[in-house]
């Protein structure tokens, strides 16, 4: 099945390379017939990755250890949902799927594409053809996953026990689903700039690839923070290690682009700035790639260090170069169609809006890349962690929530003092009402003040949007409010969707603000022992240790330590934290133990307990004790930011330029009049 | 002597079986994973052997310093974090007691961290100290967007005065309302004969369309 594999991969490189070729020259001798041609080579492209992926699962699924990358990620007692994720959890297999799932998403653009934008598709093919020949040719001349072992090994290492986990099955697929998905919008800018069709369009063409993207990225970086803090065992979701990093920047500048896109298609502005932001997101997932991969800057999440780095790095310098000279060249074609005319408009407001999410993307990636920077001025190391993050990125981060309260309701083209007046004064107070609420329970941390105090003004004007939206249609069809809401939401997806979004956000950093008074405490404690911890909403959490038991279960042998927990004496049941030592099919440790944590999530606060280990290989435990306050609504908040994605995305949310031709009947163009 | 057992003798059997079997029983060592602290099983697969928690190791001053300084064994986390996290670490467990012995010695926070430092290197500090070159790393993002900011603020306001210029220079009572171009509905000229009044409230009732 390698030999297959192998051959497999060769074609849909050779295959891609002809795509490429034919694509780029076709469309510049105007042969549109070629759209046919180069769709088939394209499901051919995927046909032959499928192939190859198809291949390596086998040798995954039959045990096949003389397969390096099969010896290197699992073993025979492996549970079978760790052999699927087995497939993207090291790096040749990720690359492999990496380069499929593009396939994939290159044919769905080429099935899905309306016939309206049919001209832009053999560039589109072309684009994605080159960007997948070269994740074929890192397999193939860097880093194959179907490279044979001269023996066979009677079994194979088996899966890192931190990525034995839902989280890890779910959080790299998604996460890699957003980088390969940018690819697409990637590939319709540089065919809109490539053809010179840049009218609106082309955005028309890519809105819902955009948003797809987007949501992937937002799942696949929540599913992480939810792994970290479930298997890491730090009680943390986020450290602002470079591999999240890597993943955040495409996210913010994906964000500034949906918001800027907004200003395109309304006001026909910011033309440019958007095929920057497609071009700089596309070229930071790939960056990200290059991080993740290249060992360069020191991660805890990387994978080995190989020489695969330096081929994204080429890639990386040549997609940026001749992205930015085509943009360049195509400059005067791009030029606005309107100008601003205040500095009180909801246009000014989403400019401000993309300069934050670009100026924290910029902060993110001058601190990512600081030590290099550093080390090649100064020849000193150093190390650039969270105390750094934080103090630069908070500010910015709350200016940038602040301004999604305000930059919805801000009239478009010129708000007026009374626009202001009416849009904010019951949002201001509820949240003027909260910093007083906090300040008088005692609450003494500024960032954690102003956070939540932002969080409650958002949130005021998203209810209040709400609010009005049902009133007005209620007074207007008589509807009852939950009849009126959802026809509200149903009739403006678009602009509700974003609303349900911005409530995750305010949700997410109302719950980050929560993490300041996170509350640490280690014990030992020997059975029937307990220990006190008070938490930061003032009642008192006692843990008394039961035992450890030890078991053998699956691939591992398991010691178990158990605690009953109690709040003001009153109990609330009893939490597990494990060690597990995993073994290979001849119980051979195959990894040094690793711990299971114990978590009990609640709206307020996380108990979250974790076992260290034993004194002298007896029944005393020793126990890290955490109480995490508002962590379930950081994954709540993600569930809403998919839903509000979903109702953004459903299809019959027309498109802004089909509503604007449906509404052709409010033009009432005069004589004598510039249009 | 009748081979049958009488009762005294019977009582006196069964009270002795008894004895033997309380001191045997008194003898015996508890079983694996039970007891007060009973011995587990297989200590190695539960990890490395701990030691008993010590005040130093909830000692805020300690955490405080231990999140400034960075584990020298290659994780990339600080030592507070791989001491209380990556319990498969030699070197965190040794970097506290480093720690709290050199806070014990009478140092403040900031001579210990430099005394870390100056055995381990400057780039155990978990960020960066904030002068010289390093200050540049921590100014230059806000710099940036402060000095975007104020640049887009200025162009803006210019480009809304050329605007309202343009609108000025326009005959009262003939114009087009809001911009020019496209707008959410279009472009909607004004009527020759629209009076300001009626053009504002034109004007305000789209703005609520549009919202």
């Amino acid at each position: 099945m390698t030999l297959l594999g192998q051959f497999a991969l060769w074609a849909a490189f050779l295959l891609a390379l002809w795509t490429a070729a034919v694509g780029f020259s076709g469309a510049w001798r105007g042969r549109p017939e070629l759209v046919r041609s180069l769709r088939r080579a394209v499901y051919a492209i995927l046909g032959a990755l499928l192939v190859a992926s198809a291949a390596l699962w086998y040798g995954i699924v039959t045990h096949d250890f003389n397969i390096e990358y099969v010896a290197a990620y699992t073993s025979r007692n492996l549970p079978k949902p760790y052999l699927i994720s087995a497939f993207w959890a090291g790096q040749k297999g990720s690359l492999l799927f990496w380069a499929a799932v593009l396939g994939i998403f290159s044919a769905l653009a080429q099935a899905l594409t309306p016939k309206r934008h049919e001209g832009l598709l053999p560039h589109v093919a072309a684009v994605t053809s080159v960007t997948t020949a070269f994740f074929i040719a890192v397999m193939l001349f860097g880093d194959s996953p179907f490279a044979r072992l001269p023996f066979t090994p009677p079994d194979g290492r088996g899966l890192n026990p931190q990525l034995q986990n839902v989280g890890m099955v779910l959080h790299p697929p998604m996460l890699y689903l957003g980088y390969i998905s940018i690819t697409i919008p990637f590939a319709f800018a540089i065919a809109a700039l490539l053809s010179r069709r840049l009218d609106a369009g082309w955005l028309g063409a890519i809105r819902k690839w955009t948003l797809v993207s987007w949501l992937f990225l937002s799942v696949g970086i929540v599913l992480g923070m939810w792994w970290a803090y479930v298997e890491l065992g730090w009680g943390g979701y986020w450290a602002w290690d470079p591999v999240e990093n890597a993943s955040f920047l495409p996210w913010l500048t994906m964000t500034a682009f949906l918001h800027s896109v907004m200003i395109q298609e309304k006001r026909g502005m910011l033309k440019r700035w958007n095929v920057a932001l497609i071009v700089a997101t596309f070229l930071l997932s790939i960056f990200g790639t290059f991080i993740t991969r290249s060992g360069v800057i020191a991660s805890v999440h990387s994978f080995a260090q190989s020489g695969v780095g330096y081929f994204f790095l080429a890639f990386l310098v040549a997609a940026g170069i001749l992205s930015f000279t085509l943009l360049y060249t195509r400059w005067p074609e791009l030029e606005a169609e309107t100008r601003l005319e205040s500095t009180v408009s909801r246009e000014a407001a989403f400019l401000f809006n993309n300069l934050l999410l670009v100026g924290i993307a910029f902060s993110v990636l001058w601190g990512t890349l600081f030590p290099i920077l550093s080390e090649w001025l100064q020849g000193t190391k150093v190390t650039v962690g969270p105390p750094f993050f934080n103090r630069v990125n908070v500010p910015l981060g709350l200016a940038l929530l602040a301004l999604t309260g305000i930059g919805p309701l801000i009239a478009w083209r010129k708000a007026s003092g009374a626009n202001l007046r009416r849009q904010f004064a019951a949002s201001a107070t509820v949240g003027l009402a909260v910093l007083a609420a906090l300040l008088a329970s005692g609450m003494r941390d500024g960032y954690a003040i102003l956070a939540l105090t932002l969080a409650a003004f958002v949130a005021g004007t998203i209810v209040q949007e709400f609010w009005r939206g049902v009133r007005a249609r209620q007074r207007m069809h008589g509807e009852a409010a939950p009849l009126a809401l959802l026809r509200l939401v149903g009739r403006n997806r678009r602009r509700y969707g974003g609303y349900i979004v911005h409530v995750g956000i305010v949700m997410m950093f109302a719950a980050f603000a929560g993490m300041a008074f996170k509350v640490d405490q280690e014990a030992t404690l020997r059975p029937g022992e307990s220990v006190a911890v008070e938490s930061p909403f003032g009642h008192t959490l006692t843990f008394t240790h039961l035992g450890v038991s030890q078991y053998k279960a699956l691939n591992r042998i398991v010691s178990a330590a158990t605690v009953q927990v109690a709040q003001d004496g009153r109990s609330l049941g009893v939490m597990k934290s494990e060690k597990r030592q995993h073994v290979d099919s001849f119980d051979r440790p195959t990894f040094e133990p690793s711990t299971e944590v114990g978590i009990r999530s609640g709206l307020r606060e996380d108990i979250y307990v974790v076992y260290a280990g034993s004194v002298g290989g007896t029944e005393q435990a020793v126990y890290r004790f955490t109480v995490n306050p508002l962590v379930w609504w950081v994954w709540f908040a993600g569930f809403v930011l998919v839903i509000g994605a979903f109702v953004t995305m459903w299809p019959g949310a027309s498109a802004p330029n089909e509503r604007r031709q449906a509404q052709s009947g409010y033009e009432v163009p005069l004589a004598g009049v510039r249009s | 002597m009748s081979r049958r057992l009488d009762r005294r003798r019977f009582l006196g059997l069964g009270a002795a079986a008894l004895a033997a079997f309380g001191t045997a029983a008194g003898a015996q060592q508890p079983m694996p994973g039970s007891g007060e602290s009973g011995r587990l099983y297989d200590p190695r697969a539960a990890g490395r052997p701990r030691d008993p928690v010590g005040e130093s190791q909830n000692d805020p001053g300690i955490i405080a310093i231990e999140k400034q300084l960075k584990c020298t064994c290659g994780c990339n986390l600080d030592v507070y974090i791989c001491r209380t996290t990556d319990f498969t670490c030699t070197y965190s467990p040794a970097l506290h007691k480093e720690i709290v012995a050199l806070k014990e010695s009478g140092l403040t926070a900031d001579e210990v961290i430099e005394a870390y430092l100056e055995k381990y290197g400057p780039e155990f500090r978990m960020a960066p100290k904030a002068e010289g070159f390093n200050l540049a790393g921590y100014l230059v993002p806000g710099i940036a967007v402060l000095a975007a900011g104020t640049m887009l603020a200025l162009v803006l306001r210019r480009r809304a005065a050329v605007a309202a210029a343009e609108g000025a220079g326009r005959a009262p009572g003939a114009g087009t309302i809001g911009a020019p171009g496209r707008t959410g509905l279009g472009p909607l000229a004004m009527p020759s004969d629209a009076t300001p009044e009626e053009a504002e409230r034109l004007r305000r009732s789209l703005e609520e369309v549009e919202q």
